[in-house]
């Protein structure tokens, strides 16, 4: 155990970049516990829970890396700005990943304003690689990206940047957004599909499966077809807030329980996307914190959400966007092992999440698919600083409020300092090209324009 | 301990009693030099934070002293404050330039920390002449321009203003950038205690003419002292003139003086004539450093009235300590008094994150300037303008700007690309001490009309692009911007030119109804087309009412 731990210290040091990020490794790692001097909570090695894949048999650990929120050099999650994704950082919680039992890494030609494939590439590179397992996906966010030839091109690029000749998950990326209509254009009128087909026959696609957001008819048309395309896989977005609650925040969303249900009902195995909602089940309201640490005071907010995800027997695996070293340890902790949930426990979170639905919060989870805006809004940003105000108390109902002059200047100024002025919510136009591309079917410049509406009423103190 | 050599040389001529008596008189004497020290940190630090503080808080305790100063309240006719100065002068003489004048009292900084280098880089000064025909003849050219209503020259020589620009322009960036320290490190620890602002130079020419300012002031000041006071300002001149008839005076008393020069060399005005036992009461600001230097006992701080004889007997009677009691019971009070007184194509979005480039916004090529609410008129506003930056340093919105026009060089104006004049702020009005713009109430000024905004159909997005926009009309705090359906020609995107077919979405332009119009600059602001807006405020030559 010691010398174990030694190892992985060194070679974790070696490969270290930031030293802050070292600095809390080593703490973690390196230390016993239980003498009362530090924290006891120490991130276990070789204790990770693993799934196996009915299909291909694989063993996938039951925390999956997501490489959508990269840190960049700005310290920051690279979509953030136009900062560079800050490959030392990302070499460094790859191979912390690998070395605690991390195996499976989903990326996406999109992400990361399209290089989260390369960076993903470069640290797996590293490693040898029958010990990962890649997914990326077809992604379909512009229209002209959806002809065969492009399809193809994109397809064999993901290869390039990866560094691979074989992928282990490919999925039709958020399948649903844009109903029918899409699917037919973007995957099945010109072929893509059996295209991809064709490529799990020959072995260069080891899984095929599909991400889903938005229109159920698309969904359940594909699961309709299941006899056919013979889905190895399926990426739903499932946590305890979506699980019962999805429709009820927006209408056109539908419920994680329904999701699961048709898909364990098929035995098809589901990877879990969003199981924390980009934060917002980790940045919650105080009385929530005070509710979940009163029944596990040393068990993290987030570990809720995570073992939430992981205790349906159906799961391959849950995904995290983990951009700091922080948010990994916390994952691997709860996950080596993996306590599921029990049945009161089950009920205590489906209670905490009714709780929740009483908060008027923005449903945005920060994957910043709405982004760029042309007019240069900063979208998640605006709806974040709501979201943070809200979460704060800092939302006051009107000037008589009792909080009401100390929360108007950390609106305002928390506001400028989130967002630059010109990125703010009172530039947007309304041309709603952000909305459909949202996976939460948030009405955004609704949003921006209500947000910008009630600072307006805080400038001129009308409220 | 400086002292100690005087009483030496006294204990040669006087005895115990006339040692005690003459020792009180001093310190009496000396307590003047103190007196006028502490009231001029005072008003020079409160005037220079009303420069640096962008937040303006303290304008509503500390505003009265930009009000108080002599060309802003000649300007704003605030016949109070010039009744005021006038008595203060003719009672005490150019207390005004020594204590009030933020630019008097910056020489006097920039000489003292020359001084301080050496006793005889303090006393480096000799008596000159005055230079009459350069000080009048400057004031005369100063009426002129001012009668004529060339506000900048007026500008570049009001003392008050000269420091308002060196502070505005080369003090607050780098206040401000102390300021974005302290909220950096604010914003880490999640405190709202300070908040990040924009350093921007507002006009390269007035930059330049407050570095230049500097530089002659403190050259001067460095060499000679008060000879920009006693030979440029006009207000200098003007107060010299009123002081020729002042009350109270500094005074050399011939029979004690034994002309060693001590005075004149410590003299920053350079007008102690020594060989003549004389000192030229036009040129003097009541400093009172001469009266220190003197080790003969020979300069006093007196009222007009008592004759000479007054001064030869006060050696041997006893009143002469009541006088400066007196003196200084009434310098006391006049000090009370004072104080009393007082365009970016729509990117094609293949992959998710990232910030689209905003390009700056420039600024239009407005025919009619505008300037704030209160100002009444474009006449008004640059007749009673000193251009000392009060306003633009206050501005919390970047509204308002030095202007560049060679008339009005200096003097601000407005313009839209980094704010809008918001409904809720009345700054500028708040502040003005010199009546360009009169003091508004926020109920007020969301009716005063100071321009009208003007439609440019070649860059309004929904005709260029055919998208969907609105923004003007949305955020026009008067409801003068309403949406209608485009009954011409497109120019789409694909570069189509035809009449709306259709198959193509309505798109809507916005239409302004002057009436309502106040010419804020909400809509030019947040107007998404770049670099040049598709809606912009046009001034108003006079301001209107709604």
């Amino acid at each position: 155990m010691k010398s174990e731990n030694n190892i992985s210290r060194r070679s974790f040091f070696k490969t270290m970049g930031a030293a802050g990020l070292a600095a809390a490794g080593i703490s973690a790692c390196g230390k016993g516990s239980g003498d009362g001097h530090s924290s006891p909570e120490t991130v276990p090695q070789g204790q990770m829970t693993y799934r196996t894949n009915p299909t291909t048999g694989d063993r996938v650990s039951i925390l999956g890396f997501g490489m959508m929120r990269l840190p960049s050099t700005g310290g920051k999650s690279a979509r953030e700005g136009n900062g560079d994704i800050d490959q030392e950082t990302v070499n460094a919680l790859v191979d912390y990943a690998i070395s605690h039992g991390v195996n499976y890494f989903d990326t996406s030609p999109a992400y990361c304003q399209g290089f989260s494939e390369r960076a993903t590439g470069i640290a797996l590179g590293r490693h040898p690689r029958n010990s990962y397992f890649i997914a990326t996906k077809l992604s379909n966010f512009s229209p002209s990206t959806w002809s065969r030839e492009a399809s193809l091109e994109m397809y064999h690029n993901s290869f390039k940047e990866l560094q691979v000749d074989y992928i282990d998950y490919m999925l039709l990326h958020a399948i649903g957004q844009g109903g029918m209509d899409a699917l037919h254009g973007r995957y099945l009128d010109n072929g893509v599909l059996e295209f991809l087909l064709e490529e799990r026959r020959a072995g260069r696609i080891r899984n095929l499966g599909f991400s889903y957001h938005g229109d159920i008819e698309v969904f359940d048309y594909l699961l309709s077809k299941h006899d056919y395309y013979k889905w190895d896989f399926v990426q739903i977005q499932l946590n305890y807030l979506d699980w019962k609650y999805a429709k009820a925040i927006n209408d056109r969303n539908t419920n994680a329980e329904y999701l699961y249900g048709e898909l364990s009902k098929r035995k098809i195995p589901a990877v879990i996307m969003e199981p924390l909602l980009g934060g917002r089940l980790s940045n919650v309201p105080d009385n929530i914190v005070a509710r979940l640490k009163e029944r596990e005071p040393e068990q993290s907010v987030a570990s809720w959400a995570f073992r939430f995800a992981g205790s349906f027997p159906g799961i391959l695996t849950v995904l995290s966007g983990m951009t700091r070293m922080e948010h990994l340890q916390d994952n691997i902790r709860t996950y080596s092992p993996l306590h599921t949930l029990d049945d009161s426990e089950f009920s205590f979170l489906q209670d905490t999440a009714t709780l929740m639905m009483q908060y008027d919060t923005i449903p945005c989870n920060d994957c910043k698919y709405c982004m760029p805006c042309p007019w240069g809004i900063d979208i998640p940003g605006v709806l974040l600083h709501y979201n943070k105000c809200l979460n704060e108390g800092n939302i006051p109902a009107s000037s008589q409020s009792e909080n009401y002059r100390k929360a108007r200047r950390a609106f305002l100024i928390g506001y400028d300092r989130s967002v630059p002025k010109l990125r703010q919510a009172n530039h947007c136009i309304g041309c709603n090209q952000c909305s459909p591309h949202c996976p939460q079917g948030i009405n955004i410049p609704k949003e921006l324009h209500k947000i910008d509406a009630f600072v307006e009423k805080l400038k001129r103190d009308t409220l | 301990m400086k002292i100690q050599p005087d009483f030496l040389i006294l204990e040669h001529h006087y005895s115990d009693e006339q040692i005690i008596r003459i020792k009180r008189e001093r310190t009496l004497t000396n307590m003047l030099k103190k007196i006028r020290t502490v009231f001029a940190i005072i008003f020079f630090a409160a005037i220079t934070l009303l420069f640096l503080d962008f937040t303006g808080t303290l304008h509503a305790w500390l505003g009265w002293m930009a009000k108080i100063q002599f060309l802003p309240a000649v300007l704003a006719l605030n016949a109070g404050v010039i009744i005021f100065l006038v008595l203060l002068t003719l009672l005490f003489g150019r207390i005004y330039c020594s204590v009030i004048c933020p630019l008097g009292v910056f020489q006097d900084l920039v000489s003292w920390i020359n001084g301080r280098r050496s006793r005889k880089a303090r006393m480096r000064f000799t008596y000159s002449r005055a230079k009459n025909l350069l000080r009048y003849g400057m004031l005369v050219l100063f009426t002129a321009a001012l009668a004529a209503g060339i506000g900048s020259f007026v500008a570049l020589l009001d003392p008050y203003s000269a420091y308002g620009r060196i502070v505005s322009n080369l003090f607050a960036p780098l206040w401000q950038w102390g300021n974005n320290l302290l909220a950096f490190f604010a914003e880490r620890i999640d405190s709202y205690a300070f908040y990040k602002t924009d350093v921007w130079l507002r006009s390269l020419t007035t930059f330049i003419i407050a570095a230049v300012t500097l530089v002659v002031i403190v050259v001067l000041a460095l060499r000679n002292g008060r000879t920009w006071c006693n030979t440029i300002c006009p207000v200098g001149t003007v107060l010299g003139f009123i002081s020729r008839f002042s009350l109270f005076k500094v005074r050399i008393d011939a029979e004690k003086c034994k002309s060693c020069s001590l005075c004149a060399r410590a003299c920053k005005a350079s007008c102690i004539d020594y060989k003549n036992h004389s000192i030229d009461h036009s040129r003097c600001v009541d400093c009172f450093d001469c009266i220190g230097t003197c080790t003969h006992g020979a300069i006093s701080w007196t009222f007009r009235f008592r004759g000479k004889s007054d001064n030869t007997i006060r050696t041997d009677e006893g009143h002469a300590g009541t006088t400066a009691d007196k003196s200084r019971r009434r310098f006391l009070a006049a000090g009370a008094a004072l104080t009393a007184a007082a365009t970016i194509k729509a990117q094609e979005k293949k992959v998710d994150g990232g910030l689209a480039v905003i390009q700056d916004k420039e600024i239009p090529d407005r025919r009619t300037r505008i300037v704030p609410p209160g100002a009444m008129s474009l006449k008004n506003f640059y007749r009673h303008c000193t251009a000392c930056q009060l306003c633009v340093s206050v501005c919390p919105n970047h509204v308002l700007r030095p202007s560049a026009g060679l008339d009005t060089l200096m003097q601000p104006e407005m313009s839209y690309e980094r704010g809008y004049c918001r409904p809720e702020c009345t700054k500028c009005s708040d502040v003005c001490p010199a009546g360009a713009i009169l003091p508004v109430s926020a109920e007020e000024k969301s009716s005063i009309q100071i321009g009208h905004a003007v439609w440019i159909k070649s860059n309004c997005i929904p005709v260029t692009d055919g998208v969907k926009c609105g923004n003007c009309a949305r955020h026009c705090p008067t409801g003068a911007i309403q949406m209608v359906p485009f009954r011409g020609r497109h120019r789409y995107r694909g570069g189509h030119s035809e009449d709306a077919g259709n198959d193509r979405p309505e798109v809507f332009i916005p239409v302004i109804n002057t009436e309502r119009c106040i010419g804020c600059g909400a809509c030019e602001n947040l107007c998404p087309a770049r670099p040049f807006t598709a809606i912009y405020v046009e001034g108003n030559m006079v301001h209107g009412e709604i």
